[in-house]
């Protein structure tokens, strides 16, 4: 069961900045070799966003997902999203980024039971407070333990 | 336009999963400490949904270029395990106008050695005027 009460619970707004060296990390590690990541200002791949891991750990109650109450054992990532408003922010890019939780849904599944999906929104404005950027990110929740059918948790 | 050939990626090593997760910063032990994954009920350390997922999103990035790119979804499908090989590929779901840009809509798939599913994603790009042609790599990895 997730708690219906964290739905648009909003974390502290957090600082991210786009650097050049997490670009180049990244892109080696998902095998991105496209010549704009190596440039004098690098573009980041897709799906650089996932690494606000990094930023938003840097400042406390940032994050609302634990208000959602998912289960670490039951609990997964089942879908991820990331949309830009324009070209996707370079290199030197310095993002406000605020999360909140978006909806909280059940759904009867065939073999688990009751699946439960919580989606959690971060927007990422620029200094002008241009809306750059959106992830979202849906985990799921079992009724029972998974078979692993899923990316992890998230 | 025409996507470029399939990507293989793998067989994926630990090594792998650990240059990811320091690269992304979700540093969830399921996905690289062998006994914390065995007790929470899995053969091995579950590959970080992410990587696939990146991989997979690289193709097409590869191909139509980084700046281009204005939304990528996925969903997880199967787990993936060290040892698996991925083979991406995608395909243009449409082409239109919008606002006066030209857009492509892909739908791309990753699959395991096994022919299961991993994970599935859709993307829209600005479409570039020539999109370069894509070389395919052997193994998808930048040597050690």
């Amino acid at each position: 069961m997730l708690n219906q009460a964290a739905v648009g619970a909003s974390g502290e707004p957090f600082e991210l900045v786009v650097e050049r060296g997490k670009i180049g990390e990244l892109a080696r590690a998902i095998g991105a070799e496209h010549p704009d990541h190596r440039s004098a200002q690098p573009v980041p791949p897709p799906t650089f966003l996932t690494t606000m891991f990094h930023w938003e750990r840097l400042r406390l109650d940032s994050n609302p997902w634990h208000r959602v109450g998912m289960s670490e054992e039951r609990g997964m990532h089942a879908e991820q999203e990331y949309v830009f408003h324009g070209p996707p922010p370079v290199a030197g890019t310095r993002l406000l980024c605020t999360s909140r939780i978006e909806s909280i849904t059940e759904k009867h599944g065939k073999r688990g039971g009751t699946l439960t999906f919580a989606v959690m929104v971060t927007e990422l404005r620029d200094d002008s407070g241009r809306l750059v950027a959106e992830a979202r990110m849906t985990g799921v929740e079992t009724e029972r333990a998974p078979d692993g059918a899923a990316g992890g948790a998230p | 336009m025409i996507p470029p050939p399939p990507r293989v990626f793998g067989p994926i090593t630990r090594t792998d999963v650990v240059r990811y997760q320091g690269a992304s910063g979700d540093l969830n032990p399921v996905h690289h400490d062998e006994p914390f994954a065995l007790g929470a009920g899995y053969p091995a350390p579950l590959v970080v949904g992410m990587l696939p997922a990146g991989v997979m999103f690289a193709w097409a990035s590869d191909w139509l270029g980084p700046a281009n790119v204005r939304r990528v979804r996925c969903r997880w499908q199967a787990p993936v395990f060290p040892g698996d090989v991925l083979t991406t590929s995608g395909t243009i779901a449409r082409e239109y106008d919008d606002g006066g840009e030209r857009r492509v809509d892909l739908e791309l798939v990753s699959t395991k050695q096994d022919g299961a599913v991993a994970v599935r994603g859709w993307a829209t790009f600005v479409a570039p005027p020539t999109p370069p042609p894509l070389a395919p790599s052997t193994d998808g990895k930048e040597s050690r």
